[in-house]
């Protein structure tokens, strides 16, 4: 199966979104990572004018409050009325069609969790200001992913609960597509796919397979990929599944979520294969199959891996580090009760002051028991003792970005004491209420090993493979943790370098080799650092510390640490010990 | 609402289903933590077990469904209906098992002034919130680590004390609060404080199923509830009438499984070789092991009650060395292994 024809991105976003229509609520959404442009306007209204008329679609602004989302207290409406009047939030709005959701890689954790509880009980529960509700919201989810960098995806929890994710990348002309089928085609597919035959077993074990050797873990997937394939059927006027469609929604399905490529001998002999399927299946699931014919595992799994990103080891991690970099809420961090921003935590009593806001059932509830004495009669009467404001919590949590030499000769002895350190500070991040990242750099090239977690078990994983050896390319090394905390200051959290090299660089930015032009480059690229601002620390390993690392730190505006017998504890000491460690 | 999957349809996670039983068969065990990735069937495994669960008998006009064989002052003050002499009325009520939505507010989640009838009539009245709907059956928390902190705080203090205390807008209200507490959580997004940790009785782990007929099984049955959620429930109508039939008959059978003094002794000396902190570990250790027994329908705790609870009642006590490569359940299986 050659991957010459493998259709283009944008290709898959039509045949998805069409898939997508056909079954709403089996499939979840679809996740479409591109950025704004004519391609994906063209592509939404293609989605939109193939939808049943009249199926509900709202846009989602990434930093809805939860009134809005879940629903609240409508206060024109109560305190007209006088008595509490429910107002539905966009979910329920959108009961039975299409919520988007523009710049998902900006939404919160916590407001993605609200939507995939949505998602998984398909209706929205209320328990806001003295209402409790239960409304139907039976939606499907269009999360438009603007994220340019590795670090800016969709939340993991929905991402989870999509079945199809493309990653369209930048949009040529030629992708301008229309879509394939017309409203009436998708009202008849959808008819279809009511009295649909049951998908045979045959097929529904090849899809997990293909999960299997694609390394895909979660059980949705598969369950997405069968509900799929019943989909695409579906549009084609037809109630049997057949391998084609199993092999289409291995490609839309499976392949975006790999995180191993399948071993290229990993398609059996088909007289072998058929055995193992035999085996595998109960003899009445066997003789009720409709499609007896050759085993699709290898079709399947070929047609997953012509999707395939190209280096799908680079997918792997791109998307481990979506799920790491988000990898927080909840639990500790550094806390700032602000007026403006952040998540509301209960309300306090206080005046109205510009930027200020009301909580409207607080208040009200504030206001009720004096009603009689006020002689209000049918408006409710409300004075200025009774005003609650929102308070809000933002977090402000700081994050250690640890950035190892791991170039030749020490590097082992350095790389084994680095991890430690790396862990001790995620054990203390409970404590000292920081995230931590690792950065290394060796050969020609630096690279973030960890992104910023808090996660130890995630964490222990990616540090037991840390490869050692090669040159020094120190200016990379330092430039990738600029860009790193450059990017956590972003998010707007503290970022604190600690550097573990003994500052001789001989590989140049570009990748060349040369002592002097490496020096140069190190310095130079130091120079941002301190031009940042971002408080640093530098910790000489070399056994016989000079003046040249003495210098670098200098320039980065660093803490010059000598520590020719490196451990664990003493760096752990060193970063604790560190200003920006405790604001 | 849509229907709930069959609580025995659902494939593997022994563990879970184990701690779920046993929460159902003695619901002071307080409380169950469970751990796993995305797509593991957590939430599946809640929601199906509330299909489950006998009806209790609640007292006709409480507003916290007390039960009608308390003795006076169980429920709360203010609630004339358990006040009134007894034999006091009582209607059959399932066990409630209520949601807590991420995005609940304080107000709904201890209650508060009812501010319809305070705007309408000017009456100050209380309006019981989901503590109170939860008494006597299960809340559940899907996503624990994405709750804010201060809510939290809140709900395990009420799980311990098993009363809500409410003081706010001029209310003073003090109501029965009795629960099985579940939670939910993924480790990637980060980890829970361990004093939160160690309020719950038990914790377990749950992983996508390793095997490929498991995985298989799994999208089989799920694409056959979906196609025909009746039909799928009637073929397992029989298993989910016995798992039922079996919280039943345990709980009937609990007061009387006996713990030897043998047992109590192997409890003690795992909790030593494994360094749990404080007591707690071993008296929820023995706790679930009666559970356990019961639900097994044995007349007395043996050992193997004993192995089949001790991962899950005492791998969120152990003190954690960082550096330490091996997981908890590692160290409790090796501890085992050595008595």
């Amino acid at each position: 199966m050659s991957d010459a024809s493998a259709p283009t991105p944008w290709a898959d976003a039509v045949q998805g979104a069409m898939l997508l229509a056909v079954d709403p609520l089996g499939l979840g959404g679809i996740v479409l990572r591109a950025g704004a442009g004519p391609a994906r306007d063209a592509w939404l209204d293609g989605l939109r004018e193939i939808l049943p008329p009249g199926t509900p679609w709202r846009r989602c602004p990434p930093h809805i409050p939860d009134d809005r989302l879940l629903g609240g207290l409508d206060l024109a409406g109560s305190l007209a009325a006088g008595r509490a009047v429910a107002s539905p939030g966009l979910l329920a709005e959108a009961d039975g069609g299409l919520v988007i959701l523009p710049m998902a890689e900006r939404l919160s954790d916590a407001t993605a969790a609200r939507i995939a509880a949505t998602l998984d009980a398909q209706d929205v529960a209320v328990e806001r200001s003295g209402l409790a509700l239960r409304l139907s919201a039976r939606i499907a989810i269009v999360a438009l992913d603007e994220g340019v960098g590795p670090d800016e995806r969709a939340p993991a929890a929905l991402l989870e609960r999509c079945a199809f994710h493309v990653d369209a990348g930048p949009a040529r002309l030629g992708d301008l597509l229309a879509m394939a089928a017309e409203s009436a085609d998708v009202a008849r597919a959808q008819q279809v796919r009511r009295r649909m035959a049951p998908v045979a077993d045959a097929l529904i074990v090849s899809v997990c397979e293909a999960a299997v050797a694609l390394g895909v873990e979660s059980a949705r997937a598969p369950l997405f990929a069968v509900r799929a394939a019943c989909a695409a059927a579906a549009l084609d006027g037809r109630s049997d599944v057949t391998v084609e469609d199993i092999a289409l929604a291995a490609r839309l399905v499976l392949a975006p979520r790999a995180t191993r490529a399948p071993a290229e001998d990993v398609a059996p002999d088909p007289a072998d294969d058929e055995d193992a399927a035999d085996a595998a299946d109960p003899p009445e699931a066997d003789a009720d199959a409709p499609h007896a014919e050759a085993p699709p595992i290898d079709m399947v799994i070929a047609a997953a891996r012509a999707a395939l990103p190209d280096a799908v080891l680079d997918a792997a991690r791109a998307q481990g580090r979506a799920r790491m970099s988000r990898a927080h809420a909840g639990g500790g961090g550094d806390r700032i009760v602000s007026p403006h921003r952040g998540r509301p935590v209960g309300s306090r009593a206080g005046a109205l002051c510009a930027g200020e806001r009301l909580n409207i059932a607080e208040t009200l509830r504030a206001a009720a028991p004096w009603q009689k004495l006020r002689g209000a009669t049918g408006r409710v009467a409300v004075r200025r003792e009774d005003f609650r404001v929102r308070r809000f919590v933002e977090h402000r949590d700081s994050t250690t970005i640890v950035v190892v030499d791991a170039s030749g000769s020490a590097a082992f002895q350095r790389l084994a004491e680095a991890k430690g350190a790396v862990e001790l500070l995620l054990a203390n991040a409970y404590v000292s209420r920081t995230r931590v990242a690792l950065v290394s750099f060796r050969q020609t090239a630096a690279e973030v090993l960890l992104p910023p977690t808090r996660s130890l078990a995630r964490a222990r994983k990616l540090l037991a493979d840390l490869p050692g050896g090669g040159g020094t390319p120190l200016a990379n090394g330092i430039e990738a943790a600029f860009l790193l905390a450059q990017a956590e200051k972003a998010k707007g959290r503290t970022p604190l370098l600690l550097f573990l090299t003994d500052g001789r660089a001989n590989i140049t930015r570009a990748g060349a080799l040369g002592r002097a032009q490496a020096e140069a480059d190190a310095l130079q690229v130091a120079a941002f650092v301190r031009g940042a601002g971002f408080a640093a620390i530098h910790v000489d390993t070399s056994a016989r510390p000079g003046p040249g690392a003495e210098k670098l730190a200098h320039a980065m505006g660093a803490r010059y640490a000598p520590l020719p017998y490196l451990d664990a504890r003493a760096v752990l000491g060193l970063a604790q010990s560190s200003p920006s460690a405790a604001s | 609402m849509r229907t709930a999957f069959p609580f025995s349809a659902i494939v593997g996670q022994e563990d879970m289903k184990l701690a779920m039983l046993i929460a159902a068969a003695d619901p002071g065990i307080g409380g169950v933590m469970v751990f796993g990735d995305r797509g593991t069937g957590k939430s599946t495994a809640v929601r199906a077990l509330a299909a489950l669960l006998p009806p209790l008998s609640a007292v006709i006009g409480c507003a916290y469904h007390g039960d009608p064989q308390a003795p006076v002052g169980v429920c709360s003050p203010d609630c004339a209906a358990c006040a009134s002499p007894r034999p006091l009325k009582a209607a059959p009520l399932s066990t409630p098992v209520v949601d807590l939505p991420l995005g609940a507010t304080e107000d709904r989640v201890v209650g508060a002034l009812d501010l319809e009838q305070a705007l309408a009539r000017g009456e100050r009245r209380f309006e019981p919130g989901l503590l109170a709907r939860a008494h006597r059956g299960f809340l559940y928390i899907d996503e624990v680590n994405l709750l804010e902190d201060h809510l939290v705080d809140l709900l395990l203090d009420v799980a311990a004390s098993g009363e809500n205390v409410v003081e706010r807008e001029g209310l003073s209200v003090r109501h029965p609060a009795r629960f099985v507490l579940i939670g939910s959580g993924n480790p990637e997004e980060g980890e829970l404080r361990p004093q939160l940790l160690d309020r719950f009785g038990l914790s377990v782990d749950v992983k996508t199923p390793e095997t490929l007929q498991e995985r298989v099984e799994v999208v089989r049955r799920r694409d056959a509830f979906d196609r025909d959620p009746a039909a799928f429930l009637a073929r397992y109508a029989k298993a989910d009438a016995k798992v039922a039939d079996a919280i039943v008959s345990a709980r009937k059978r609990l007061p009387a499984v006996e713990t030897p003094d043998a047992m109590l002794e192997w409890a003690s000396r795992l909790c030593m070789a494994i360094g749990s902190d404080g007591l707690r570990g071993e008296l929820t250790l023995i706790r679930g092991a009666r559970a356990v027994a019961s639900l097994d329908g044995d007349e007395a705790v043996s050992d193997r009650h004993l192995r089949r609870v001790a991962v899950m009642a005492l791998r969120h006590r152990l003190r954690r060395n960082p550096l330490d490569e091996t997981g908890s359940a590692a160290r409790i299986e090796r501890a085992m292994a050595e008595i």
